[in-house]
C-alpha cells in the first residue's frame, strides 16, 4: 500500500501537522494507573499511547534464571493488535523482541541492580496506538514506572526521536514522517547524568548531521525528563489537595 | 557540603540534592544504598521517589515506594506458605521467603515422630523476628522472644511496605497515639503487615481507616495532630 510522498515540510517551514521543527507533540503523563502492578505510567506523544507495568524486585520463576550476584531485569516490548492500521498478530515480532532488548539494556544502566540479587524485576511495555516514536515513549514510561515502583535508578531515562526529513532535522517525529523522511534516530537520554543510554539510527546522516540531531535530541529529551519528574511529584501534591 | 533541599521535600531518582564543596570528597561514582544517595563528581544525587531528611548536615532520603528489604532484627509478620522436612517457609511480603526452622517453635525436635503441619499448617500467620540475613541466602527467623509466635485471634492487614516508619512515627509517636486513643493491641511488622487486636468491632474498624489514612498521606506534614483530630471525632461518634 504505497501511497504518494505527502508534503513534509511546508512552504512556510512547519511541519505537515503545523509543528515547528525543534516542537514535541502534545505529551501527557501519569503515574500509578494500575493497582495491581507494584508501579505503572500511562505516557502520550501526540498519536503515540503506551501503558507500562513494573513489577519487582519479586522472586524469579522459573527459578533457574535468577542471577547470584544481581537482579534479573526483564523488558516486555509489546504492540497491542489494535495499536495500527492493519491488525498487528499479538506473537513478539522480531521487531518487538529486538525493542525489548534495546530498552532492556538501556534502563540496566540506569537501575542499581546489584542491590537484590536472586530476584527478579519485570517490566512490561503495552503500545495501545502507534503513531511513530513507540520505542522512546515505551522507553519513558518504562522509566516512570520503576520510579513509581520505588526501585533505585541513578536516572530517569527520557526518549525521544528525531528525523531528517526533505533535508530538515526535526524533533519527535511521527508515523508519516518516519516513514516517508531520510532518516530516523531515536535516543534515550539522563540528562542529570548526561549519559545517552539508548542510541538507534535508520537512514543516513553526514557526521555533522548526526552531531546535530545528537544535541536536538537531548534539548527535547530534557524538555520530556522536566514533565517526568514533575509527574511523579504531583502523584503526591494530588493527595495534599484531596481532604 | 551545600543541601539544596528543604526538610521533608519530595525528590526523585536523578534529582542533586547536595554540592561537595570540598575538592578531596569529589568521586566518580560512590552509592549509599541504605541513604538512597549516591556521589557523582561533586554532586549528591538521589535513587528513588522519597523525602528528603536533613539531620545536622547529613542528608538521605526516605523512599515514598519500594517492597520490603529484609533487615537482621526487624520483627515480620509472614504466613506459612510451605512445610519442609526440618523447617516452614514463610512469605513474609519481600523478594526473598523466609525459613522458620523448626527446632525454633518444637523443643526436641525429631523429624522422625513429628509432624510439622500439627504446630504450624499453611495459611498461617506467624509474628518473627530476622536473625540472619545476607542477600546470598534466604532470611532466617526466630520465634523467641516476647510478642513473637503463631497469631491466634485479632485482625492482620496488609499496608505498603515503604508507609511502615510513618505508621510508626518518630520514636513511635504515631504508633503511641494509635493504641492510647484505641486501646487496641497493635503489632507493626516491618514488612507491612499489621497486627490488630480490639475489644470493640467499632473501634476496630476506625483504627484501620486511621492506619489507611496515614498510608495514603504519609507525605503529609503534621500528619500525626491530623490523626489525632481524625481519630477524636470518630471515636467520640461510635462510642456515644
Amino acid at each position: 500500500m504505497m501511497h504518494e510522498k505527502p508534503v513534509l515540510i511546508r512552504e512556510d517551514g512547519l511541519r505537515h501537522d503545523g509543528r515547528r521543527p525543534d516542537e514535541l507533540r502534545p505529551i501527557k503523563m501519569e503515574v500509578g494507573v494500575l493497582s495491581n502492578a507494584d508501579g505503572s505510567a500511562y505516557v502520550e506523544f501526540g498519536g503515540t499511547k503506551v501503558l507500562a507495568a513494573v513489577y519487582g524486585p519479586r522472586e524469579v520463576h522459573p527459578r533457574h534464571l535468577a542471577l547470584p550476584d544481581r537482579a534479573l531485569l526483564r523488558c516486555r516490548y509489546h504492540m497491542a493488535p489494535f495499536s495500527t492500521m492493519d491488525r498487528k498478530s499479538p506473537a513478539p515480532s522480531r521487531r518487538e523482541i529486538e525493542l525489548s532488548k534495546v530498552i532492556r539494556e538501556a534502563l540496566e544502566s540506569l537501575i542499581f541492580v546489584d542491590l537484590y540479587p536472586r530476584t527478579s524485576i519485570d517490566i512490561f511495555i503495552e503500545v495501545l496506538q502507534a503513531d511513530g516514536g513507540t520505542r522512546t515513549t515505551g522507553l519513558t514510561a518504562a522509566s516512570l514506572a520503576l520510579a513509581d515502583a520505588g526501585i533505585p535508578m541513578r536516572d530517569l531515562a527520557a526518549g525521544v526521536a528525531v528525523g531528517k526529513i526533505d533535508g530538515v532535522l526535526v524533533l519527535d517525529i511521527d508515523e508519516v514522517e518516519d516513514e516517508y523522511g531520510e532518516a530516523d534516530m531515536p535516543i534515550g537520554y539522563a540528562p542529570s547524568i548526561d549519559e545517552i543510554v539508548l542510541l538507534q539510527l535508520n537512514g543516513v546522516l553526514s557526521l555533522d548531521e548526526f552531531r546535530q540531531a545528537l544535541e536536538l535530541a537531548k534539548k527535547g529529551a530534557t524538555m520530556i525528563y522536566k514533565m517526568m519528574k514533575e509527574t511523579l511529584h504531583n502523584k503526591y501534591l494530588r493527595i495534599l489537595s484531596e481532604e | 557540603m551545600k543541601i539544596l533541599v528543604a526538610n521533608r521535600q519530595i525528590v526523585r531518582p536523578g534529582d542533586v540534592i547536595a554540592i561537595i564543596e570540598d575538592k578531596k570528597a569529589v568521586v566518580e561514582e560512590r552509592y549509599f544504598p541504605d541513604k538512597h544517595i549516591y556521589i557523582r563528581g561533586n554532586r549528591v544525587m538521589t535513587d528513588v521517589v522519597g523525602l528528603a531528611s536533613i539531620n545536622d548536615n547529613d542528608v538521605q532520603v526516605i523512599p515514598l515506594e519500594g517492597k520490603y528489604i529484609p533487615r537482621v532484627d526487624d520483627v515480620v509478620i509472614g504466613m506459612v506458605v510451605s512445610i519442609g522436612i526440618t523447617n516452614w517457609i514463610l512469605d513474609i511480603n519481600s523478594p526473598y521467603p523466609a525459613v522458620l526452622n523448626a527446632n525454633e517453635v518444637i523443643e526436641n525436635f525429631n523429624p522422625i515422630t513429628m509432624n510439622l503441619r500439627d504446630y504450624l499448617d499453611i495459611g498461617d500467620y506467624v509474628i518473627a523476628k530476622i536473625t540472619a540475613f545476607d542477600r546470598t541466602r534466604d532470611p532466617v527467623l526466630t520465634v523467641k522472644g516476647r510478642g513473637l509466635g503463631k497469631i491466634t485471634e485479632g485482625t492482620v492487614i496488609e499496608v505498603k511496605a515503604s508507609r511502615i516508619p510513618r505508621i510508626i512515627g518518630k520514636k513511635g509517636s504515631m504508633l503511641n497515639l494509635l493504641t492510647q486513643k484505641t486501646g487496641c493491641s497493635i503489632i507493626v511488622g516491618q514488612n507491612g503487615l499489621i497486627w490488630l487486636r480490639c475489644s470493640d468491632e467499632n473501634v476496630l474498624d476506625v483504627l484501620i481507616r486511621a492506619i489507611r489514612r496515614i498510608e495514603a498521606r504519609s507525605h503529609v506534614r503534621g500528619l500525626t495532630e491530623e490523626i489525632r483530630m481524625f481519630l477524636d471525632k470518630n471515636l467520640g461518634k461510635t462510642s456515644g
